[in-house]
């Protein structure tokens, strides 16, 4: 009752200047999203998975953790894109039934939103709101930042989370005890990892600016230490992780079909997805026994999944180097589903191939006989040099030829898996190894192709010396079936009709997640240099661009180019800060103290922000060993042009003493914004892909001789 | 009874290093300068207040003591590295590599290697001195030496190899004041089985090893001179510590992770001496000088030198001449370019090699295979080759191929177009607007055409570097670079190694890009013209500084160049301090005489148990200081211990291990052994201090019983898992591990362990 006797008053504090550089932020990089109605560089890239997200078909990217890629998904969910886009070149039109604004939409707020970000940001490290605006302006005019948010690309998003990670940091530091702020910081930090592999870099410097501060807390006893420490490492180390996770999960949610990269997974993995191997393994028994009929996928994928194989035909007599051969059924690993994949488990003491009532299930240390099904060869091994591998044992279909080579075809089921030593051979979820009774040989995939005698299938061979743990020698019964017919034609029939019954195998997600994390961290793409493709140190000086988007018939062109003079402003600020620094550390080691304590606690701590933020997302890269493009410089610059500015201000309360210097430096600071929009401005068409230049306009849009800008000769 | 006397011993070194320490510690005493075995008692316990005698009397025993275990230290090393030096009688792992290198020295053949010359060339001075006289060829392991005099080499190495327990015995006790610590590390090492292998053959390893401590041993003793600046003793350890750092890094590039570590133990002492303001600028100035003379142009000078005895001692060519620039090989006797007597000008009709520019750049070279699918057009492979060989022959020939039948062949002149043909497959080199394998920028080059005839896309436009129109191409000395007539681009190596279908030669493209660069510059090297007489070239001799550069460029791009191949199985980093694989030396067989390298794994567990267990210490003792606790004097020492001496071993131990991680080229186990080093030593301290803060848990007297039972079972683990594991440093024969009848049954704990 007393409230209502109070005037209801709203106080609303409206910083102008921040509405009106993110209305430009947002102007810049919203305004004719769709524009080109084409497919633009990476799209095509990132497209694909957008597709196989509508389509919730599961699919393997190594490039980066899935937030990314649902992101983007998720615009596309919002313009109601159904998936049905073929993604298979770089300037392909989109159809009028893609809303290419709504895949667009989500990168370009991102993009716009790093603008006034960074603009709290500056003031969060304590400096003015015109170092701020500077910092603002900086980042609203970079050529390259505006092209890399208007398309269907992940920068954007990396380079927002980020941003926001630090400055919710910062505001919680600056105002503690409200934990809020270190919740949102941790949560974006998760966020950014979870689009981007890099994120990682900028999260650990972030862990070691917060462990710093911890750090000077430890020593003041005014607190409680136990529970501020207590909060931040929840904050910033579990929450990011748990939620790291959670996108795995939701990523997993989503995916449930069965997709073109489901050889990659385990067979467990494969059968917890619907359609491919779950229709076919569906209701399969699960103990393998004595009179099974299987086939064995070899654990390694590489150089690409495959089965154990068996057909008529038998090695040559003499290989092309002279050496002989037992001449023998070939036995191979062969890629593609095959009735000649099926082989028969028997037990060695027993005539009979059919299972029996009830079934004798294989134990792990039995020793069984592997008979192929459609040609009723043993599987057999001897001490005869495989064909490509001579260090190893042949392995082969036992053929008697009468020449005093007896039939080596006892093998020994080793389970590397097991979880008892008597525990029985499952389908799918055990791992196997086959030890050859005589020669204590292991069978292995030795993945090098055999020449056409082989038909290119892969090698199949038995080493003696297994060297620990290696997937090459595991082998995982994949389809499987209870054998009952003991006569050649109607097991022949048998196994070309298809596999039967029906129960249902779950994996719990913890199996899925980390054997996607292992797989996506492992799967290594063929790594070959792009067109455009350029090494980090090239990046500082900006000696190469990428061509994003030609027009069908025009000459207009979208580039990623920065903007030459922003890019020189940054480069300055990154060295003058250094000498700045070392001449102030050397100083202070001498006992000269230049700066009060409070002004040298801000300069420090830009520095650990913006310099150790550009080396976090700059170093790596030097040490990296895959393709890499200009565009991967973005997140480093984006701190170096909160550093310019801030460093101007520094210069100018603590450097420069008389009114006049001041005020020259006045006249350079906007001299140099001027020419940074003059800049801007030169490359707009480059950027925005319109207007169309002619031929000689573009040529003097060449800045750098190694800039590639392409002409149409018409 | 030996062994017993010196465990008590050890004990009662235990009572009276707590006294030592407080004596010469800067931190008690910040600012009164203590010489070492000068003491000043400031303590407060029962010992130091018995009066002077008793302490001076406690102080000889102390210091007759301290004689007696580093003589057991020196002892034991020696003893168990020298052991059975001679066996086995063959050449085992990569003795056939270093083994040939030494050979080579003694010869005097030019040879390549990736590792600088020093540690071959030590290899070589201890062969030549013990009369092995360079015959045996060392062709493969397992090779019989029979007469040949091989021990000196081994013995060589072996000593080196028992210098390092006795180094790091002084190491630690420098750091720590501790004889028990000191004692710890020695005897990680001393009964390392691993340790004692891979010092028992003629290997890089243990020479490296040396320098390494030793370089780290005289930083300590440096370090400790601290307030004794410019004395002659500490001159002394600042050049030692220089010469010992050159010395690594000749030996092998991984002594720059040495480097690094004493270049930040300088940083942070002069960071220290600048924060020091009873100094005046003058005086930091002549410390900084000395240490750059000292520890920078000192060691470059005596590096350089060893260079330059290594291109004067070599000067007969050898297998390695083909890495090297048509220059470098005019040195060696014995090369075709030595003296060489060749037609001076290129001719129409010739036979040519062509070398590229770039340092370590190849032969233009070709064979009988074509660039696979997806690789471009599927034509014949054009690659840069680093050996001589004939498929790096090439013919000269007009653009349209009648030769002239006249007696004197026509020169080739700037601006002329002509047509090089592959003289073993007749194949013209082509380029065509493609992609090229790897530089995908680039255009690619391909062999072409058949006997001779091809397209247009044969021909190339010749251009000497500074040169007019009409100017003659010098054999050797122009600088000639190959226009690809159709799309104007420039024959150039881009230094890539190509896949296995390449045979990792290296790639050659057409760069569209025409700045001049070494890698589109060209030289003809060798010229075979019948019909033109032979004039004697003296070719440029080239300076040693250029050598020294392009000899590095070639080292560093040769260690780059080692990938691991992929269906090979590889060591990885983490695998290394698990003690999760070894080396094969020797012997794969039951009836073999076998050496398998594998780390004690008793005491490589313990060193790993101890590097988190000094974690959570140096955790423990940090947090403590930083929040303030009144310590004891006594803890206020161990943790001061804890930080510095350890932490200089814990960052030695970082450097020596973690840059394997971004390594692209093939890892062994055997690179993890300086780690090692570091690892054990740190153990020695961990452990000791963990002992020693017993009486955290007990009171006074069971305390020390505690302290004393630690040391007591710590001792015997050593000594019985050396027993265990003795077999494979001193070779095993008979049955596999894994059968019973084996030295080794039951020993076979891991997988993955091969013997």
């Amino acid at each position: 009752m007393h409230l209502l006797g109070l005037p209801l008053v709203v106080t609303a504090q409206v910083d102008l200047v921040l509405v009106l550089v993110s209305l430009l932020a947002f102007w810049t990089r919203l305004s004719r999203l769709s524009y080109p109605n084409a497919v633009v560089f990476d799209e095509v890239y990132y497209g694909q998975f957008v597709s196989l997200y509508m389509k919730r078909v599961f699919f393997i990217d190594d490039s980066g953790p899935p937030l990314g890629h649902m992101i983007l998904a998720f615009g596309a969910y919002l313009g109601g894109f159904d998936g049905n886009f073929l993604w298979n070149r770089i300037g392909a039109d989109y159809p009028s039934s893609v809303s290419v604004w709504s895949l667009r939409l989500l990168p370009a707020l991102c993009g716009s939103l790093c603008v006034p970000l960074v603009y709290l940001l500056t003031l969060e490290l304590n400096f003015s709101h015109l170092a701020a605006l500077g910092a603002a302006l900086l980042l609203l005019l970079e050529n390259s930042l505006i092209v890399q948010s208007r398309f269907m690309l992940l920068e954007s998003v990396l380079i927002f989370f980020v941003l926001l990670a630090f400055l919710s940091y910062l505001r919680f530091h600056n105002a503690p005890n409200r934990f809020s702020w270190l919740l949102l910081s941790g949560a974006s930090c998760a966020a950014a990892v979870g689009v981007k592999y890099m994120g990682v870099f900028s999260y650990l410097l972030l862990l070691g600016v917060a462990s710093l501060h911890t750090w000077n807390l430890i020593g003041d006893h005014t607190l409680n230490v136990c529970v501020q420490c207590v909060c931040r490492f929840m904050c910033l180390v579990v929450v990011p992780v748990l939620l790291y996770v959670f996108w795995f999960y939701i990523h997993l949610g989503l995916l449930s079909h069965s997709g073109p990269h489901d050889q990659l997974m385990s067979s467990a993995f494969q059968a917890s997805l619907q359609g491919g191997l779950s229709r076919i393994t569906q209701g399969q028994p699960l103990e393998v026994a004595y009179g099974s009929q299987v086939t064995l996928r070899s654990s390694a994928s590489q150089p690409i999944p495959c089965w154990l194989h068996s057909h008529r035909a038998n090695y040559p007599v003499r290989y092309e180097n002279g050496r002989g051969s037992s001449h023998q059924q070939q036995v191979t690993c062969y890629p593609f589903k095959d009735v000649n994949n099926w082989w028969i488990i028997k037990d060695p003491g027993k005539q009979k191939l059919v299972v029996g009532s009830p079934p004798q299930p294989v134990r792990h240390g039995d020793v069984i006989q592997l008979v192929h099904g459609m040609t009723s060869r043993f599987l057999n091994s001897h001490d005869v040099a495989a064909p490509m591998s001579p260090h190893a044992q042949e392995v082969s279909g036992y053929i008697d030829f009468n020449v005093s080579m007896a039939a080596q075809n006892l093998w020994r089921v080793h389970i590397s898996n097991r979880e008892a030593e008597s525990d029985v051979w499952k389908t799918i979820l055990s791992e196997v190894r086959l030890v050859h009774v005589n020669t204590s040989a292991v069978l292995k995939l030795s993945g090098v192709s055999l020449p056409d005698w082989g038909f290119r299938q892969l090698e199949v061979v038995a080493e003696k010396l297994f060297k620990g743990h290696s997937s090459v020698l595991g082998w995982t019964v994949e389809e499987h079936r209870y054998g009952t017919s003991q006569e050649q034609k109607e097991r022949e029939a048998e196994l070309h009709s298809p596999t039967h019954i029906d129960i249902d195998r779950k994996m719990s997600f913890w199996a899925k997640f980390l054997e996607l994390q292992w797989k996506m961290l492992t799967v290594k793409q063929e790594d070959s240099e792009h067109k455009y493709s350029s090494s980090p140190l090239e990046w500082i000086t900006m000696e190469t661009n990428i061509a994003y988007w030609l027009h069908s018939s025009t000459n207009a062109q979208i580039h990623l180019i920065g903007n030459p003079v922003s890019w020189g402003v940054a480069n300055l600020s990154l060295l003058a800060y250094q000498l700045l620094a070392a001449v102030y550390l050397v100083r202070r080691r001498r006992g000269i103290k230049d700066l009060p304590d409070a002004v040298w606690c801000r300069f420090s701590c830009l520095g650990c922000v913006c310099v150790g933020g550009w080396v976090v997302n700059f170093v790596p890269f030097l040490l990296m060993e895959k393709t890499l493009f200009l565009y991967h410089y973005l997140p480093a610059l984006c701190y170096l042009y909160v550093l310019s500015p801030a460093l101007l201000e520094h210069a100018h309360t603590h450097l420069l003493s008389s009114a006049i210097q001041r005020q020259a430096l006045g006249v350079c600071v906007s001299a140099v914004l001027l020419t940074v929009f003059l800049s801007y401005r030169n490359f707009c068409p480059l950027t925005y892909g319109s207007p169309e230049l002619s031929a000689n306009q573009l040529q003097g849009l060449r800045w750098r001789e190694t800039w590639d800008i392409l002409y149409r000769h018409r | 009874m030996a062994k017993g006397e010196s465990i008590t011993q050890w004990n009662k070194s235990g009572d009276t290093s707590t006294l030592r320490n407080r004596k010469s510690f800067p931190t008690s005493a910040p600012n009164t300068p203590v010489s070492k075995g000068q003491s000043c008692p400031t303590g407060n316990d029962a010992q130091s207040s018995n009066g002077t005698s008793a302490q001076f009397s406690s102080r000889l025993s102390d210091r007759h003591m301290c004689t007696v275990l580093l003589v057991l230290v020196v002892g034991l090393s020696f003893s168990t590295r020298l052991y059975k030096i001679t066996e086995p009688p063959h050449v085992c792992w990569d003795e056939t590599h270093f083994g040939k290198m030494g050979s080579y020295y003694i010869n005097r053949t030019f040879f390549f290697d990736v590792h600088p010359p020093l540690g071959k060339m030590l290899i070589g001075l201890a062969g030549y001195m013990t009369g092995y006289d360079g015959t045996f060829p060392f062709m493969k392991p397992g090779d019989k030496y029979e007469h040949h005099n091989y021990w000196g080499m081994r013995g060589f190495c072996a000593v080196l190899g028992s210098l390092l327990p006795i180094f790091a015995y002084l190491i630690v006790l420098e750091l720590s004041r501790s004889e028990t610590a000191a004692l710890i590390a020695a005897s990680l090492l001393i009964f390392d089985t691993g340790c004692i292998t891979i010092s028992q053959y003629i290997l890089l390893d243990p020479i490296l090893m040396f320098f390494i401590m030793a370089a780290v041993l005289s930083m300590v003793k440096f370090n400790q001179q601290v307030y004794r600046p410019f004395s002659a003793s500490w001159w002394l350890w600042l050049v030692l510590t220089g010469v010992n750092l050159a010395g690594a890094l000749g030996v092998k590039f991984v002594g720059l992770f040495v480097i690094l570590l004493v270049g930040l133990n300088t940083v942070w002492d002069l960071w220290r001496l600048l924060g020091d303001l009873s100094l005046s600028l003058v005086d930091i100035a002549k410390h900084f000088l000395a240490r750059v003379v000292g520890l920078i142009l000192f060691p470059l000078f005596f590096y350089v030198t060893v260079f330059a005895i290594h291109f004067v001692v070599l000067n007969k060519s050898g297998p390695g001449d083909g890495f090297f620039s048509s220059a470098f090989q005019s040195r060696l006797i014995g090369n075709n370019l030595h003296n060489a007597s060749m037609p001076e000008y290129l001719a129409y009709g010739s036979t040519i090699t062509v070398k590229n520019l770039r340092i370590a750049g190849g032969y233009l070279h070709s064979h009988w295979h074509l660039y696979p699918e997806g690789v471009g057009a599927r034509q014949q492979q054009v690659t840069a080759y680093l050996h001589k060989d004939y498929n790096n022959l090439w013919l000269v020939h007009r653009q349209n191929s009648n030769e002239s039948q006249s007696p004197t062949p026509d020169l080739v002149r700037h601006g002329d177009i002509i047509r090089l043909e592959h003289k073993e497959t007749t194949r013209n080199l082509h380029s065509h607007l493609h992609e090229a394998p790897l530089t995908k920028k680039h255009f690619q080059v391909t062999g072409y055409g058949n006997n001779g005839t091809g397209d247009a896309n044969d021909l190339w436009q010749v251009e000497v570097c500074g040169g007019q129109k009409g100017d003659l191409v010098k054999v050797l000395r122009s600088k000639v670079r190959f226009l690809h007539r159709a799309t104007g681009c420039v024959l150039y190596s881009s230094g890539k190694t190509l896949p296995k279908w390449g045979w990792e030669q290296v790639e050659v493209t057409c760069s569209p890009y025409l700045k001049e660069t070494p890698s589109s510059q060209w030289n003809i090297e060798d010229h075979i013209n019948p019909k033109l007489p032979n004039i004697s070239l003296s070719v440029l001799k080239p300076h040693f500084l250029e050598i020294l550069l392009e000899s590095h460029i070639v080292m560093i791009r040769g260690n780059s160049g080692l990938k691991p191949k992929d269906n090979e199985m590889n060591s990885k980093p983490w695998h290394w301090p698990i003690n999760y694989q070894g080396l094969r030396f020797s012997g794969v067989n039951e009836t073999e005489y076998r050496v398998y390298l594998l780390g004690n794994p008793v005491l490589w567990w313990m060193n790993l148990a101890s590097l988190g267990l000094y974690l959570i210490m140096v955790a423990v003792a940090s947090v403590a200081l930083q929040r303030g606790f009144s310590l004891s004097q006594k803890r206020k020492e161990h943790s001061h211990v804890l930080m510095r001496g350890g932490g200089l071993l814990l960052l030695g131990w970082l450097l020596h291990y973690a840059p394997f991680y971004t390594m692209g080229r093939v890892l062994y186990y055997h690179h993890y052994f300086p780690a090692m080093l570091f690892s054990s030593m740190l153990t020695g301290i961990t452990l000791d201090i963990l002992l020693k803060s017993a009486d955290l848990l007990l009171r006074p007297p069971y305390s020390d019983w505690l302290q004393r039972a630690g040391q007591l079972v710590l001792l015997f683990t050593v000594l019985h898992s050396f027993y265990l594991f003795h077999p494979l440093s001193y070779g095993m024969t008979g049955p596999l591990a894994h059968e019973p009848g084996s030295s080794m049954a039951g020993l076979k704990w891991m997988d993955s362990w091969e013997f």
